[in-house]
Parts: C-alpha cells; sequence; structure tokens
C-alpha cells in the first residue's frame, strides 16, 4: 500500500497540469454567481407574493431553490468524477498508458484503489465546499437555513464516491466513451426512479413508490440523494411540508442509518467486482 | 567453497517459459511455447505479425493471464510481486502521459519500483540513452524517437534482472538504433537478461547471442545465428573466376585452397557460404506474414 500516495499523486497532477482543476474552479464560481443572482431575485420577489394560507412561502422558497443546489451538486461533483475515471482501466490500456504503471510491484489493486481515492480526494471536498457555499448563498440571502446542514452534504459525497466506484468498475469492461455514457445513463436512471417516487407519493401509488424505492436502493447514490433532500426540511409538516415533498427537489423518501450501511456495503461489493475484475483482465 | 544461494542464483534462469499456451475464444497466441534466457543473455525474438511475440512478451510481464504454462522470471511466478520487481519492461505500442517531464517520469517509476538510486539514476539512465540534455522536457514535446529512448530509461529503473523489450527501436533512426545496440551490449555485460522482440533481423543479429523464432504460436526454430545458419558450401576466388564447392564445410576450406595452390591456382579470396539471419527466418516461417 506504500504505492498509494504515488498514484493518488500522479492522478492529482494529471489534474493540475491537464488544468481541469482550472476548469472545474472557473465553472464553479459562474454558476455560484448565478445562483447567488437567482436566489437574489427569488428571495426580493418573495416579498410580492401572497401564498395560500398554510404555507410559509420562505420556508417553500428557500427549501426548493436549496434543492435546486442539490441537485446542480450531486450532478457537477458526478461529472467530475466520471470524467476523472471513465477512462482508468480500459481507456488507459487502449492508450498505452497503463501498462507500464501495472508491470511495477506495486499491485493492481493497490492502483485501482488508488485511482478511487484520489478522485475521491479531488470530489468528496468539492461537492462538500459547493454544497456550503450554496447553503451560505441561500441562508445569507434568503434568510432561510436547512434544517439539517451537515449529513446532506455527507450524503451528497457519500452518492459521488459510490459513483466514483460504478465508473472504475465500468472502466474495466467498456472504452472511455462507452463508460461514460454509461454512468450518465445510469445517474439519468437514478434520478428518474426519484422523481417516479415523488409521482407516486403524489398520487398516494403504493406501485410506483415501490418502483422507486428498489431502484434507488439498487443505485444507493440516488437514495442518498432522496435521503439529503429530505433532511433539508425534516422537521416542517404542514401543508409547506406535504407540497415540498410533492415537488422534484422535496425528498420522497428517508432512507436513515440502515441507507448509510447498505451504501457503505454497497460500496464494498461494487470495490471487491472491480478488483476482482481488474485482477483477470487482460491487458 | 562458493555459497548455496549464489549457486542457486547462478542457475536459476532469468526467464523460464514451459508449455505456455494462451487462447483469446477461438484464436490460439500461444501453442504450447518452452523457452529460456539465462542471466546476462540477449535473446532476439522473432516471428511474423501475429505469431504470438508479444502475447508472450505480456505473459511474462503480467499483463496477460496465460491459458496453460508456466512462466517464471528469476525464480518467481510471472505476474507476482517479487517477478515485477527484478523486470524492466518496454510495450510495443506504449505512451507516457505528455505532461511529464523526461525527469519526473523516471521519478515516478523510481517510486514505483521502489527505487533508492534518485537523481544519480535518472541521470545515468538519460545519459545512456541519449537524453541528457532533454531531462526538462515535457513527453509531448519529444519525437517518437525521443519518447522510444526514454520508454527504454524507463524500463532499466531500478536495475533490473530482466528486461523484456516489446520492438524498442521501431521508430528510432539509425543513430538511436546503434545507441540502442550498445546499450544492450552494455547491459549483457553487467548481467542483465533481454528478450528483444523485434522485427528487425540486422539488428537482431548483430547484438543477440540466441534467436528464437516463433511462427503461429509455436517456436519452429531456436539457437545462435551459428547454429541456425545452413552451411551453402565454399567458395574461393581464383585467376579464372569463383569456383563453388557446394558439399565443403569451412573445415575444409583450407585443404581445398591448398590444393589448388598446389595445382598452381592464383587465390584472391576465399568464403564459407552460410545463409543469413534472413533466410534462416523465411526458411523457418516459410513465408508467413501477419
Amino acid at each position: 500500500m506504500k504505492a498509494v500516495p504515488i498514484i493518488v499523486g500522479y492522478a492529482f497532477r494529471e489534474s493540475l497540469r491537464r488544468r481541469v482543476f482550472l476548469v472545474v474552479l472557473v465553472l464553479t464560481i459562474a454558476f455560484l454567481i448565478l445562483f447567488w443572482l437567482g436566489n437574489h431575485y427569488a428571495f426580493r420577489d418573495l416579498a410580492h407574493v401572497g401564498p395560500p394560507p398554510g404555507i410559509d412561502a420562505r420556508t417553500f422558497a428557500g427549501a426548493f431553490i436549496f434543492g435546486l443546489a442539490m441537485f446542480a451538486t450531486l450532478f457537477l461533483g458526478v461529472v467530475l468524477t466520471t470524467f476523472l475515471t471513465l477512462g482508468v482501466v480500459r481507456g488507459d490500456a487502449e492508450r498505452g498508458l497503463l501498462q507500464p504503471l501495472v508491470v511495477r510491484p506495486l499491485g493492481r489493486s493497490t492502483l485501482l484503489f488508488a485511482r478511487w481515492l484520489a478522485a475521491v480526494a479531488v470530489c468528496a471536498p468539492y461537492v462538500l465546499g459547493l454544497y456550503f457555499a450554496a447553503m451560505a448563498i441561500t441562508g445569507l440571502t434568503g434568510h432561510w437555513w436547512p434544517d439539517q446542514k451537515v449529513v446532506p452534504g455527507l450524503e451528497l459525497a457519500g452518492g459521488v464516491a459510490l459513483v466514483a466506484a460504478l465508473s472504475l468498475l465500468g472502466s474495466i469492461f467498456l472504452s472511455s466513451t462507452a463508460n461514460g455514457i454509461a454512468i450518465f445513463m445510469v445517474f439519468g436512471a437514478g434520478l428518474v426512479a426519484g422523481l417516479l417516487g415523488t409521482v407516486g407519493h403524489a398520487l398516494n401509488s403504493h406501485t410506483l413508490e415501490r418502483a422507486a424505492k428498489v431502484a434507488a436502493w439498487v443505485l444507493p447514490f440516488e437514495a442518498l440523494y432522496q435521503d439529503a433532500l429530505r433532511g433539508l426540511t425534516a422537521n416542517i409538516s404542514g401543508l409547506t411540508g406535504f407540497l415540498l415533498q410533492l415537488g422534484p427537489f422535496g425528498g420522497a423518501y428517508t432512507g436513515g442509518p440502515l441507507l448509510r450501511l447498505w451504501a457503505l456495503a454497497y460500496l464494498v461489493l461494487v470495490g471487491s467486482a472491480a478488483l476482482f475484475a481488474f485482477s483477470r483482465r487482460d491487458l | 567453497m562458493p555459497s548455496p544461494v549464489r549457486t542457486l542464483e547462478a542457475v536459476t534462469p532469468a526467464l523460464a517459459v514451459t508449455g505456455l499456451a494462451k487462447r483469446y475464444g477461438a484464436v490460439e497466441a500461444l501453442g504450447g511455447v518452452d523457452l529460456e534466457v539465462a542471466p546476462g543473455e540477449l535473446v532476439g525474438l522473432l516471428g511474423p505479425n501475429g505469431a504470438g511475440k508479444s502475447t508472450l512478451t505480456k505473459i511474462a510481464c503480467g499483463l496477460v493471464r496465460p491459458t496453460t504454462g508456466r512462466v517464471e522470471i528469476c525464480g518467481a511466478p510471472a505476474g507476482s510481486a517479487s517477478a515485477r520487481a527484478v523486470l524492466g519492461y518496454l510495450a510495443e505500442l506504449f505512451r507516457f502521459p505528455g505532461w511529464y517531464r523526461a525527469d519526473e517520469l523516471l521519478d515516478l517509476h523510481q517510486r514505483l519500483a521502489g527505487s533508492e538510486g534518485g537523481e544519480a539514476e535518472r541521470t545515468e539512465l538519460l545519459e545512456l540513452v541519449g537524453l541528457a540534455d532533454a531531462r526538462g522536457r515535457r513527453v509531448e514535446a519529444m519525437s517518437k524517437g525521443m519518447q522510444q529512448r526514454l520508454g527504454i530509461a524507463q524500463a532499466l529503473v531500478g536495475s533490473p534482472r530482466l528486461l523484456l523489450l516489446d520492438e524498442p527501436t521501431s521508430a528510432l533512426d539509425p543513430v538511436g538504433r546503434r545507441t540502442v545496440r550498445a546499450l544492450l551490449e552494455e547491459l549483457r555485460s553487467r548481467g542483465v537478461a533481454v528478450l528483444l522482440n523485434s522485427h528487425l533481423l540486422s539488428e537482431v543479429e548483430l547484438v543477440c547471442d540466441r534467436v528464437v523464432i516463433i511462427s503461429r504460436g509455436r517456436v519452429v526454430a531456436a539457437g545462435t545465428s551459428a547454429e541456425l545458419a545452413r552451411h551453402g558450401g565454399v567458395e574461393v576466388e581464383t585467376a579464372d573466376g569463383v569456383r563453388a564447392f557446394p558439399a565443403a564445410t569451412r573445415e575444409d576450406a583450407p585443404r581445398i585452397v591448398a590444393e589448388l595452390v598446389e595445382a598452381g591456382e592464383r587465390i584472391y579470396g576465399v568464403r564459407v557460404v552460410a545463409s543469413s539471419l534472413e533466410e534462416i527466418y523465411l526458411a523457418a516461417v516459410e513465408g508467413e506474414t501477419g
């Protein structure tokens, strides 16, 4: 395992030299400026809105707009982690980059684990940084803060770590392009399943809700996202809470500690499958 | 009295391949190859495209798993950490990240190989391959030939006991090839075993102690150039022209010359005719091309 920091450093340096960090930083700042503008106008105009009885307009607007930021945070985190990992095995092997590293005594499992760690070491702080920046913008602009402040951010980061593991597993079998497409389709399928659950909740359709729940647990990054969304308004009840749960950024269900345990087990399973497949892969 | 360990080291081949077979689905890449490379020996691996040379090299590196058979590197199973620790490898189709500088790349491989050679080793390796002036240059700014020489330097990091080179001179100009040839001879003198996979028969003939010719996944000829060569007789240049003695061998040449002189012929030159490596190769692979 002495080689882990060497490979992590290699991956960091690659991102730095290829200006990945610079591009991400510039575009993230642009996103945060736009998000601040959105918050500014939304909460300014809130004063002129006469909400229906039983609706707390500020809570509704704050949870909705920060829920939007949660989606953007997860999406950007998934984009970053996918592009950092989609070609780690087959893509790099096809380009002849992988073989000189693999023949060194470090071992394939160490190499794969280090590449996952490097992706998580970049993406998890990025997701957390973006999450807290968006929260601060909504809180300072609209004077609304989520009920749970830290756990939802950690769940988003956990979701991105799961996507990184899936992307590495996919990179063993698929070319870079095919793997990237596959990961984004799986990500999209998870989001659709989450929305399906919300629709099922609104229509009181237990079948839809069950199907969405199964899909979310098969793809736990989606379940973590839903749980994180729910955590924003965990203490909000009444009509405001009900309406938020009907919306796309309301969080259809809670996962709780069992979900987090399952996410961890899922990570171990995907990681083990990736290590096993990589150990048998001809390069 | 030599120690048992020293004796064991002396007899353990740098590369030992036994009954090696590899199938890719219905395609048989290797069909039972036996091969040995002794410490300090330079062996050329020849064969048409698709004969299985690169597959053999990759199995020895642990990049490809054999279907059956066994490969050992200095006594350790191919692919094991012990085997990889004593191995240097340059792939036929390799690439280094373009953003790396030559010195940084060698530094990375030193750390991965556990080499403690530091800057002195990097300097020596870059000088060996003629890149001393390019240590700060990025890979993307290097010519293909320079990248290939850097690849050879990378393979030499950590002083490997066995070097597996897959087409190491394919992108080199004549000067670069001469540099690599001199380097291989230097490595041989240091006791490093080399398996050189190449299409350049003249290169192989010049530097290798032995050649192994593979065709359709099987060894079809192996030995020194002299062992493999077929004798084509003796030719003697006289005042009347060249006289051929097709059945004669090298040992017959002095007697033939003596008899001709005794018979009053004037001798201007004598040549023992033997087939070239190219002729040996073409006969062994029976005209097969990849």
